[in-house]
Order: structure tokens, then C-alpha cells, then sequence
């Protein structure tokens, strides 16, 4: 592992927000951290780039220098233009004449946002204010960077241009981390962590978490839940059986990435 | 509408530092305040020279002060102990004659000093001629009250523009999310706080120039003391008065709370500062809270620049009680704004390939 965290534990007050999680961020691979709301995610990246300090465990990052970050907040200045914000951000990275320019005139390309580069960051779309803050963490060229649920409310055409912003940015070698709560973006990462109350519930490839889903997995019609351990996926139910053994007439049905996460939330609530 | 009354309710119940400056606030400012509001003079700092000086120092009694008697010194002294600020009043009294010099920039303490002398020395063809005495008003011969306005309201308008706006600066960029991504830049607590105070500084250093001017020009106060030494006072007023803001701004949730604050920093200086009261006049108590604010010594310089080219060998106290408080009040925001912007660099410098470890 490069970058990323050990065995970290932190704990605000009597409340452990993190209890000994791993998450391995590595150069050109994406990482995602997928969780639910109070998961522990957003700690998980402030400890990553130093926000929040740990109470035992390893934090591995690079200097302060070579981190880019949007926190879940929007992360730009509403009150400068589009241009003002990424002069900003290359002024405090120390960025020369030419390379302010080429990676400036790069970034508005990629962001789609050349076209609005004389607006004020607050007259943006939230979509657009979320792929200038992506812009301007990658503005000096991080070797890790961090976001901070970064596609939270945003349209699905702006969601798939700011995937595309950041797996290009690890193609070209830097190490992505990117907290989520949504489910089929995990599917997307190298590698992923899901979190439950600060806790990792699993971890690895999205292959590797899918062929690892413990016991089986079966799918039922009806109106009523076939057992304790059964959610609602469209018209049908899902059916987790930790044994292995499906009651009967529920169909085994192979699991994708989002009842992968299920099980793994309910296998941890099992064994707390 | 109930369901608004009890919205608002739970909301400010959470909010306690509102509710505690509601409740506390206003009997914490009445009393203060109330034992600061007196336009009475109880003690009047008196230096007295010339050949008669100690027996005309026994003879004074309150409100003068006699802070110092010297025989041996003559006009020259008295006039620049009232420059230097060190009395309000000298008494020059020499063989069968007594000359009063008074402070003119020291409205009410001159019109008490005016009122006790009348009544122990009667002038005009009746009194006896070794009782007569010839006062003098320098400064601002005529009291007037513009003249000593002008130079403390200057400061007061800056205080009240600075210490508020720059209050707001931090707390702004903690509302919007941007104080994180501040925090992961490279920058230093130092920096962050002199790069939000620089352009507020020049603004209002330019805004201070403009007051000045149109203090001169609309209501004829003169200047009549060096423009580098006053132009230092106000850099380390405005500075001081600028990083209250600042600390405000860091140690405020949101700009509500930064609001109450700077209020609270900014109200007892138009009362408790001398601009509008004497020092002299407060409770003991009270005189201690001014030598607090910087505007006290920003109006001692002011007023003595302007009115009465008080030289910069005599503001030494003034000037290096500012240049403390600068270093105290920047030094305390950069400290609190530290702690915001690197929580994890107060145990271990981070380099990059050696890993932050903390032991498990």
C-alpha cells in the first residue's frame, strides 16, 4: 500500500467513529469507500488527508503539496469567477506561468466548463460546481486525490462526466480515494471498503467482494417477506441465507455489487 | 405560528452561547457601563512649576492632582508636559503672578479644572493681584468638541468596520466547507490569517486617510504632529483591531455567533475608550477594562498627533501597548486558527514515504 490507512481507529468523544479500518489507496487505482450516512466514510478521508487525527493506527500520504481534496461540501468559492477559483487554487500550489496555463486550459476542457469560466462559482449548477471543485483538486496534478462524496445530488450526465474526470485522473497515475453512498459506483473503483458504523465489512476488488459473499443468495416473489433476512429489490425479494441452504421455492439468483453490500451489512450485524 | 414559536425556541435552546449573551449580557453592559458613564472629573493630573510651585502645590486640592512639583522648571516644561500628556493641567507660578496652562483636548476635565479655579482664584478688578491667575487653553482654545471627536472617531469607525468584517472572513469559509479544503492546501496558519488581513488592512488604512481628510476639511481639525508617527499608530491599531476580528471569526461556529462577538469587543470601546467619557471619570474597576481596548491608546495618539504634535518619544507607552496587543491578539488567532487547519501537525510533522504512525 502506498497511500491510504491501517488500521485506523478514531473516536470523537465516547463515540468510535472508526474502529480499526484499512483502506489501501494506491497510484493509478480508485478506491471507493461505500457506505451508508453516518458510515464513518467522510473520517475515513479527513484522516486520510490529515483533517481528523487518528487515535492508533498508520496513515500513509504524501506532502501536503500533492493532495487534492473536495470535502462533501461544495468546495469552491461561490463569490469568484470560475477562472478566480482555479487561479486561486494554482497560486496556493505555487504553480508556474506555463503550467497554470496548460493545466488550467486542460482542466476547464475536461470539466466542460471553458464555456463558463467567467461565471460566478455560485451561478453554477450543482453538477458544474461539483466538476470545478474535482478541477481544482486536480489542478496541480496530486499524486492522491481525495473526494469526499463528490457525485451526492448531482444529475446522472454530471455524475458520469465527474467518473469520467476521475478514472482519467488515475489512468494517468494518481491514487483516487472516493466516498460514496451509492452502491453501483463502488462497482466502478479498483477496489472498494464498505463501512458500517465504522466498521469495514468487507474489502478487496468488486470481484473479489462478490465472489465472496457469504453463504446464498435466492430471489422470491409475494407479498409478504419470505424471512428475517429478505429485502425488497424491485417487484421481488431478495433471500439471504448465511447457511447456504435458500428455503424453498426461492430461486438462487447470482448477487451484484448492491446485494453484496446488503449481506455484508447484515452478515456484521449478525456477528455484533 | 406556535409551531414557529417552538422552532425557534428549541433552535436558540441549542444555541447557548446566544442565550447566554441574551441573558447575561445586558446586566454585564449596564453595569459596566453604568460605572463608566460619568461626564464628572474626580481627579485632574496637575504638574506645577516655577519659584512658587510647592507652595502652590499645597494649596491645590481635588480634583487637582499634583502629579509632579518641580521649582526649578519654568513655562517651556509645563507646556510640553501637557504636550506629552502627562497632565492636564500646569500651574506656572512665579513671584506674584500664576499662569494655568490647560489641555484643551480634554473637554470635560478643562471645564472642571476652569470651574474649581474660578471659585478659588475670583478674577477681575476685585480680586487681589497676588491672587489673580491667567489661564490659558491650549491646543483647542475654543473646546471645540469636533476637534476631539474627529481623531478618536476616526478609530471608532475603523473598529467598528474592521473588527466586523474580518470577523466574519473564517467563519464564512468554515460555513461554506472551504476552511477543510484551506486546511489540506499548503498553507501555514500564518499565512492564511495575514492573507485574509492584508487587503482589509489597506482598505482600511485608505479609509482611515479619507476620515482624516474629511475630518480636516469639513470640520477644520487641524494636524499638527508628524504624519509617519501617527500613520505607525494606526498600522498597529488597525492590525490589533483587525485581528480581533480574526480570533472572533476563529473561534465562532457561525456568523451569527461572530456577530454577537464583535459586538461584544466593539461596544465597550465607543464607551469605556475615552472617546465619549473620561478615563479619569470611570470606576476603578472600569479604567482597568479601557486599558484593555485599543482604541484608548489609539485615541491618546491621535488626539496627540493631531491636536498636539505630541512627538513620538512621548507615545512610546501607547505605541508599544499596541504593538503588544498586535502580538497578542494575531498570536492567539493563529494559535486557535491552527488547530482548525492541522489538527494531525500537533503531534507529527508529516513527510512524504515516511508514514504518520501513531501507536496502537
Amino acid at each position: 500500500m502506498r497511500w491510504g490507512l491501517d488500521a485506523v481507529h478514531v473516536r470523537f468523544g465516547q463515540r468510535v467513529a472508526l474502529a480499526g479500518v484499512t483502506v489501501p489507496v494506491d497510484p493509478a487505482r480508485v478506491t471507493v469507500v461505500v457506505g451508508g450516512d453516518g458510515a464513518g466514510k467522510s473520517t475515513c478521508l479527513k484522516v486520510l488527508v490529515g483533517l481528523v487525527q487518528p487515535e492508533a493506527g498508520v496513515v500513509r500520504r504524501p506532502s501536503k503539496g500533492r493532495i487534492g481534496f473536495v470535502p462533501a461540501t461544495a468546495g469552491i468559492y461561490v463569490d469568484l469567477t470560475v477562472e478566480e477559483n482555479l487561479e486561486f487554487s494554482a497560486d496556493a500550489y505555487r504553480l508556474s506561468a506555463a503550467e497554470r496555463r496548460e493545466r488550467g486550459g486542460e482542466i476547464l476542457e475536461r470539466t466542460g466548463l471553458a464555456e463558463a469560466r467567467k461565471r460566478l462559482g455560485g451561478q453554477l449548477s450543482g453538477g458544474m460546481q461539483r466538476k470545478l471543485a474535482v478541477g481544482i483538486a486536480l489542478l496541480h496534478s496530486p499524486a492522491l486525490l481525495v473526494l469526499d462524496e463528490p457525485t451526492t445530488g448531482v444529475d446522472p450526465v454530471s455524475r458520469a462526466e465527474l467518473w469520467r474526470l476521475i478514472s482519467r485522473a488515475a489512468a494517468e497515475g494518481t491514487a483516487v480515494a472516493v466516498a460514496t453512498t451509492y452502491v453501483n459506483e463502488a462497482a466502478r473503483a479498483t477496489s472498494v471498503v464498505l463501512l458500517e458504523a465504522g466498521e469495514a465489512l468487507a474489502s478487496g476488488s468488486p470481484d473479489a467482494i462478490l465472489r465472496n459473499v457469504p453463504g446464498a443468495l435466492g430471489a422470491a416473489r409475494g407479498a409478504s417477506r419470505p424471512t428475517p433476512l429478505s429485502w425488497r429489490r424491485g417487484i421481488e425479494w431478495r433471500v439471504w441465507a448465511p447457511t447456504g441452504v435458500l428455503p424453498g421455492g426461492v430461486e438462487t439468483v447470482d448477487p451484484d455489487f448492491e446485494d453484496a453490500v446488503v449481506v455484508a451489512a447484515l452478515a456484521g450485524e449478525s456477528r455484533r | 405560528m406556535w409551531a414557529m414559536v417552538a422552532k425557534e425556541f428549541r433552535e436558540l435552546r441549542r444555541d447557548r452561547r446566544t442565550v447566554a449573551m441574551m441573558i447575561a449580557l445586558p446586566v454585564v453592559m449596564l453595569v459596566v457601563f453604568g460605572y463608566a458613564a460619568s461626564f464628572n472629573v474626580h481627579s485632574i493630573p496637575t504638574v506645577v512649576v516655577g519659584p512658587g510651585a510647592r507652595q502652590v502645590a499645597s494649596s491645590l486640592h481635588s480634583p487637582f492632582d499634583v502629579v509632579d512639583v518641580d521649582p526649578t522648571a519654568g513655562p517651556p516644561t509645563a507646556r510640553s508636559r501637557l504636550r506629552d500628556g502627562q497632565a492636564v493641567v500646569a500651574v506656572v507660578a512665579s513671584w506674584g503672578r500664576l499662569l494655568v496652562l490647560m489641555d484643551g483636548t480634554q473637554l470635560f476635565s478643562v471645564e472642571t479644572a476652569e470651574d474649581v479655579l474660578a471659585k478659588m482664584m475670583p478674577s477681575g478688578p476685585a480680586a487681589s493681584p497676588n491672587r489673580r491667575a491667567e489661564v490659558q487653553i491650549l491646543y483647542d482654545p475654543k473646546l471645540t468638541t469636533s476637534w476631539v471627536m474627529v481623531p478618536g472617531l476616526a478609530g471608532l469607525i475603523l473598529v467598528f468596520i474592521g473588527t466586523l468584517i474580518t470577523s466574519l472572513g473564517v467563519v464564512r469559509e468554515r460555513q461554506a466547507g472551504t476552511l477543510e479544503q484551506l486546511a489540506v492546501m499548503p498553507f501555514r496558519a500564518w499565512e492564511v490569517i495575514a492573507g485574509k488581513i492584508a487587503p482589509y488592512l489597506m482598505v482600511a488604512a485608505a479609509d482611515l486617510v479619507l476620515i482624516v481628510v474629511v475630518g480636516m476639511v469639513v470640520f477644520h481639525v487641524p494636524f499638527r504632529g508628524n504624519v509617519a508617527t501617527f500613520a505607525l499608530g494606526a498600522a498597529l491599531f488597525l492590525l490589533v483591531t483587525l485581528g480581533m476580528g480574526v480570533l472572533i471569526s476563529t473561534v465562532s461556529q457561525n456568523q451569527g455567533q461572530a456577530i454577537q462577538l464583535a459586538f461584544m469587543v466593539v461596544l465597550p470601546q465607543v464607551l469605556l475608550s475615552g472617546l465619549i467619557f473620561p478615563v479619569t471619570s470611570m470606576a476603578a474597576g472600569v479604567q482597568w477594562i479601557s486599558f484593555l481596548l485599543p482604541l484608548t491608546y489609539f485615541i491618546e495618539i491621535s488626539r496627540g498627533v493631531m491636536l498636539k504634535a505630541t512627538p513620538i518619544s512621548a507615545l512610546w507607552g501607547p505605541l508599544g501597548v499596541l504593538a503588544l496587543l498586535a502580538v497578542v491578539v494575531l498570536g492567539l488567532a493563529v494559535t486557535r486558527f491552527r488547530r482548525d487547519l492541522a489538527p494531525s501537525s500537533r503531534r507529527t510533522e508529516l513527510r512524504e514515504s515516511s508514514p504518520e504512525s501513531v501507536a496502537s
